[in-house]
């Protein structure tokens, strides 16, 4: 079976504090997540996705606090959401489907929520097949 | 600092990571890593031999940079942190690898667990080793609080801080504090004489020695940031000296200039030469500069040679390290509800002119008479949420009006026990210590006729009687009840004016008032920091309410000023001034105004920085970098993670 390669951007305040309460509550989900933490999504430019995607990810997730009030930077999350919404009508010109990226607010009490995100993605990735380079 | 001499420690975390995770494996792959000179596994890293181990490799191996693949960096950052700074490291150039909550916990399959938490510890391999030493950053504080706004929050705040040791500026537009406080007769639910409760504490005020009073003032600018504000204030002249005024009135009843009394919203008049009430602080009378006609039949009656005509308006300059917003509310304008007809009719009045009726030094000293003829009014109709939760006007709750209606029916029925009340009411809403019952003891105890329905229409008919049109919603009936009065209880408004928000660079939400950094977490920190905001300006609210909003206010800033420096995370935005082309957009996505232009490139105020990387990811020139989080390392470690995938 293809094991595909997916980074998580989840920011430090929710998304990454829902990860941690995850694994205190011992729930499952998907290995091939990999975790990466960064200070807000906010943070996140189109060219990090793109440079994940270019090494060999073969699908990005990105998890942040709710919209509109939860990020700890104010509006970080928005600043995210309008970036990957406009790579996501870009990506099919490089031939990548839109599909590989997904975006998620996540607090850090919604453990579940990660869990559930985390394995459907890997599904929707898994089902897609590994990226063409 | 040389080459990269990184120390890897692993924690079995007894079986917790060492039960799903080959942790000898994960060693063993870890070692293979350029710049990873040493690797180590211990059963709990935590504990005392384990810190000990630690600190003993840093000094045999020269170790410049470390790792501890752990658990999450919420547990135990700190606790390694302090481990590398004992062993003489600079703790920025230590990071934690959490292959426990995000590893071990989650999965079962032993394997696929083992190269996760290889790949989690080379990501942050990659970090470390671009991680800059660094030191945290200190700034002097002014130890001096500004307050604006001089009504039972901002009183409230200036005694707290003034009491804790730490000097406040208050500064008040109108001649006296008080606010809108100071004008209510009783207060809900316990009908405290709102006069009795506040003067001792506004008499406090004017007495204290760390409280210095400005009124007739206004902030007019404000520079810097937190700890080293420089503000601006325009004082007005009050040309009546109050070191000197003893009070004797002489001067009022010469005085020929009569306005519309504002204290009694209208009710009375009064003369260019006054004092809003007779306990006002300070204890004086002012001149109204916009009504007098420099007549000077005042200061030729006044005995103690008080009034000086000439006297100009100043500008004083202060130096403070924090900020109190606490300027609250008007209500909303009446004017508006045209159907009501409040403007048109003298006997449509508002719910502070209703106060002001009731209260004993009001314009009818406490008895409840028509402002139209003067009689003594016997059927009285009250109009809750007048402009409030209405798509037209305001479509929030103002949240007092249920309860001070509530009161106003109460007091007017102790004062007319024979009298009607109707109230027209949406919904009734009692929530906090007390209120209900109050509610409840007005619908039942004094017969106050409830009536759930808006009203239509207000006017007066031939008998000179107010009629009111409205539906009864619970019953479908169209109900028309004549009045003597008619009483609006309209919405609360936020009073502060948008360019001194732009200037403390306070931000209001989509209703002007302003917006806290979190609703629940950091209720009266904006998100400009050293700028704190508490009563009405943040959203409508009691009297209980915003006493305990100005004392949380007042604690953090006794917790920002109880020190003489600032300490702050190295670990925010640089700019590369070779880089930047002074596009601003930085400015226009910093949610802390922390960059500024300075001879065309962006520089990044260090102690107002919060390292979120917004600026990092917008600039296009990429001139902007996070402190060990920069482009580079971020790509770097997803080259880690995903190490062998293409």
């Amino acid at each position: 079976m293809f094991e595909p390669k997916i980074i998580a951007f989840f920011c430090k305040w929710c998304a990454g504090a829902a990860a941690d309460l995850a694994g205190v509550s011992r729930l499952t989900y998907s290995p091939n997540v990999i975790p990466i933490i960064v200070p807000c999504t906010g943070r996140i430019e189109p060219r990090i996705i793109i440079e994940a995607f270019l090494n060999g990810a073969d699908g990005v997730l990105i998890g942040g606090c709710h919209t509109p009030n939860d990020c700890h930077y104010m509006a970080g999350n928005f600043k995210a959401f309008k970036r990957v919404h406009l790579l996501k009508k870009m990506l099919p010109q490089f031939g990548i489907e839109p599909e590989r990226i997904r975006i998620e607010w996540i607090s850090a009490t919604e453990a579940q929520k990660l869990v559930k995100v985390i394995d459907e993605f890997t599904s929707t990735i898994r089902k897609l097949g590994p990226l063409m380079r | 600092m040389g080459e990269p001499r990184i120390g890897v420690f692993i924690c079995h975390c007894g079986r917790n990571i060492a039960g799903t995770v080959d942790v000898e494996k994960v060693a063993k792959e870890v070692a293979k890593i350029p710049g990873v000179v040493h690797v180590e596994t211990y059963v709990y890293m935590c504990s005392d031999p384990g810190q000990k181990l630690i600190i003993k490799a840093i000094k045999d191996k020269k170790l410049n940079a470390v790792i501890v693949a752990a658990c999450s960096p919420s547990l135990h950052y700190e606790t390694f942190s302090r481990v590398v700074e004992s062993a003489g490291l600079n703790k920025y150039r230590f990071e934690m690898a959490n292959i426990r909550e995000h590893c071990s916990w989650v999965h079962l399959d032993r394997e696929k667990a083992t190269e996760k938490a290889i790949r989690i510890i080379s990501a942050a391999v990659a970090k470390v080793a671009g991680n800059k030493p660094l030191v945290p950053i200190k700034a002097k504080v002014v130890r001096k609080c500004l307050i604006i706004g001089g009504g039972i929050a901002g009183i409230t705040a200036a005694l707290d801080i003034a009491n804790a040791g730490i000097p406040v500026v208050l500064v008040e537009k109108s001649p006296t504090i008080g606010g809108k406080m100071a004008m209510l007769s009783e207060t809900f639910p316990t009908l405290d004489c709102a006069q009795c409760i506040l003067t001792p504490k506004m008499a406090e005020v004017a007495r204290h020695p760390n409280i210095k009073l400005l009124t007739l003032s206004e902030v007019i600018d404000v520079e810097g940031y937190v700890g080293n504000f420089k503000v601006k204030i325009l004082k007005h002249p009050r040309k009546v000296n109050p070191d000197l005024c003893r009070l004797c009135g002489l001067c009022e009843k010469v005085c020929p200039v009569k306005v519309p009394n504002e204290f009694d919203r209208g009710l009375s008049v009064r003369k260019a030469i006054y004092i809003p009430f007779p306990q006002a602080v300070p204890s004086s009378y002012a001149i109204d500069e916009r009504y007098c006609k420099k007549c000077g039949a005042c200061a030729k009656v006044c005995p103690t040679k008080a009034i000086n005509l000439d006297e100009k308006e100043e500008i004083i300059e202060e130096e403070v390290g924090a900020i109190i917003v606490a300027t609250g509310y008007d209500l909303y304008p009446g004017t508006k509800l045209s159907e009501y007809g409040y403007g048109v009719y003298e006997d449509v009045i508002d719910s502070l002119q209703f106060e002001r009726l009731l209260s004993a030094g009001g314009p009818t000293k406490g008895q409840i008479l028509r402002p139209s003829d003067g009689k003594p009014v016997k059927r009285i109709v009250f109009i809750q949420c007048a402009g409030s939760r209405d798509e037209n006007h305001l479509r929030y709750c103002s949240k007092i009006c249920c309860m001070y209606t509530a009161k106003h029916a109460l007091l007017f029925k102790e004062r007319v026990p024979d009298g009607d009340v109707t109230v027209f009411y949406i919904d009734i809403r009692a929530a906090g210590k007390g209120y209900e019952e109050f509610v409840k003891r007005v619908q039942e105890e004094f017969q106050v006729n409830y009536i759930r329905g808006k009203v239509s229409k207000v006017y007066r008919d031939v008998n000179g009687d107010m009629v009111v049109i409205g539906v009864d919603t619970l019953s479908g009936q169209k109900i028309i009840v004549k009045a003597d009065l008619v009483v609006l209880a309209l919405g609360m408004v936020p009073q502060l004016d948008r360019e001194l928000a732009a200037k403390l660079k306070v931000p209001l939400d989509e209703n002007g008032f302003a917006q806290e950094v979190h609703p629940k977490l950091r209720p009266v920190e904006c998100s400009s920091s050293g700028v704190f905001i508490c009563g009405a300006i943040q959203g409508p609210k009691d009297i209980s309410e915003t006493v305990v909003q100005a004392s949380a206010a007042a604690a953090k800033v006794i917790e920002l000023l109880s020190k003489d420096y600032i300490v702050h995370e190295p670990m925010i935005a640089e700019v590369d001034e070779n880089l930047c082309n002074g596009c601003r957009i930085c400015i226009a996505v910093c949610p802390y105004g922390a960059i500024e232009m300075v001879e065309g490139k962006a520089k990044v105020n260090e102690i107002l920085c919060e390292g979120c990387g917004a600026c990092v990811a917008a600039c296009p020139a990429r001139a902007i970098q996070l402190r060990n989080y920069t482009d580079e390392q971020l790509l770097n470690m997803i080259k880690a993670v995903l190490r062998g995938a293409t």
